[in-house]
């Protein structure tokens, strides 16, 4: 097109007088891509709309499974991804102040605004990085499955471990001898395979110890998969709740407790929740830091002063649309992931 | 170099000084409602539980706070706004014409198969 177009008028090149929408090419082309991803989106999110209607009381609540806080622990339900929504939206503001900025032709005030916004989005990525790893850990109670086949989610206070004390001698822990490193792991471990038994445990060199451990506050199951006697939905508080799910603990099966997420299973719900979680705010935190690479690369075409040498900053404004879709995309999945 | 957009409306946006300062006001403005909004879902949500008599209600007054702050991030920081009327249109009306549709769908189908599922368990 290049070579023939060179004596002609860009008003003419529409074959009309002016653009329909009066809009530069690029940042058409910018709204026509949002517009697709933006259906991937509400794809996404409608096929977990989809799936969690589908299973109703079996799903996993958002304050149920998100309560913890980097520091402070468990018990502040939704407050972390009320952090994240508010990093978000401050960097969207930063962002459209820059592009504010670009419009006064203010190179200094572009660059300002935009290191805010990239260094915004990069506390975005760390703070789902954190979530991620909690989600994959969970928490210490795990998922129980109940004597009658049923399944609960735990909630209440996770008593400490003291330590292991070995009655029966192994390859390397003789009688006597008191384990107080790495219990959880040891504990949740054994659980998961089965060496827990009648408040025993077996270690990994095969000696057995007596599990110390203080006692549980405000223990609560939440029936997620029907048993024969538990339905879902019905809760179980108290002293019976400590009896049922001790009893499964150690019970000396192996896979009567799931402890954290992956992709098979995961302790907070069905299957499919698990799944939905890694896919949805994965996809999002991919764009999250696609944005930043994106605002980077503008960033250093800024501070060059390439585009003050073109006359306009439209490149600073296509990528804060970018950056603002990865803004309004978080608000929808905060609201149908966490709230409701 | 030989351009291929047209210069003319990359300058559409331009303001001065002055109306600069009106902008960021509107910008503080809309900061100011967003973070609101956030913080009265998220206190909503930590404290009325779900399953409650008024749940429906506060469901959908969060569906509701939502789509205000989807409205003002699009018209006012994505500049959707300011943008032609026919551009506005071309780019929501589709959108939630199919969105909507699909909503419908598949909540209704979930509905169907769920009931389904509850028949067979007896």
């Amino acid at each position: 097109m290049a070579g023939h177009s060179a004596h002609v008028d860009a008003s003419t090149l529409w074959g009309g007088k002016e653009s329909p929408f009066q809009t530069s090419y690029g940042k058409l082309m910018m709204w026509f891509f949002l517009v697709s991803d933006a259906l991937t989106f509400g794809g996404l999110l409608i096929a977990y709309g989809f799936t969690r209607h589908d299973a109703q009381e079996a799903w996993p609540i958002g304050e149920e499974t998100f309560n913890s806080m980097p520091f402070l622990g468990h018990g502040y339900p939704l407050l972390y991804v009320a952090l994240m929504t508010f990093i978000l939206i401050v960097s969207s503001v930063t962002m459209v102040l820059g592009v504010e900025a670009g419009h006064r032709m203010d190179k200094k005030g572009v660059v300002k605004w935009m290191i805010a916004t990239i260094i915004g989005g990069f506390f975005f990525v760390g703070s789902q990085a954190w979530e991620w790893y909690h989600f994959i850990h969970g928490s210490e109670f795990g998922k129980i499955e109940l004597a009658d086949g049923s399944q609960a989610i735990v909630k209440g206070h996770f008593g400490d471990l003291q330590n292991f004390t070995v009655v029966t001698p192994g390859h390397h822990l003789k009688k006597g001898d008191v384990v107080t490193e790495d219990l959880l792991h040891e504990f949740q471990h054994a659980a998961e395979i089965g060496n827990l038994k009648d408040g025993m445990i077996k270690l990994h060199d095969g000696s057995v110890a007596k599990v110390n451990k203080s006692a549980d506050d405000h223990m609560k199951l939440i029936i997620k998969k029907n048993g024969k006697q538990n339905k879902v939905g019905s809760h179980i508080e108290g002293k019976k709740a400590e009896e049922m799910y001790y009893a499964s603990l150690y019970s000396g099966a192996p896979n009567k407790v799931i402890y954290g997420a992956n992709l098979q299973q995961n302790e907070y719900g069905p299957q499919q929740y698990g799944q939905f979680f890694f896919f949805i705010t994965g996809f999002h935190g991919f764009h999250v830091f696609s944005g930043v690479m994106i605002n980077i690369i503008i960033m250093i075409g800024v501070v060059l002063g390439t585009y003050h040498k073109r006359g306009h900053y439209e490149m600073v404004e296509k990528t804060g649309l970018y950056w603002h879709f990865v803004d309004l995309v978080w608000v929808f999945v905060f609201t149908f992931f966490y709230l409701v | 170099m030989e351009r291929d957009d047209v210069i003319e409306y990359s300058l559409n946006t331009h303001h001065n000084d002055e109306q600069g300062k009106k902008i960021r006001k509107k910008i503080w403005f809309v900061t100011a409602l967003l973070t609101t909004i956030t913080a009265v879902e998220v206190a909503l949500g930590a404290f009325i539980k779900q399953g409650s008599d008024i749940w429906p209600m506060v469901k959908w007054s969060f569906i509701v706070m939502t789509l205000v702050k989807a409205g003002y991030i699009v018209l006012i920081f994505m500049h959707l706004g300011d943008e032609k009327k026919s551009l506005r249109n071309i780019i929501l009306i589709p959108y939630f014409l199919f969105v909507l549709y699909l909503i419908f769908i598949s909540l209704w189908e979930a509905l169907a198969i769920n009931d389904a599922l509850q028949q067979n368990a007896f």
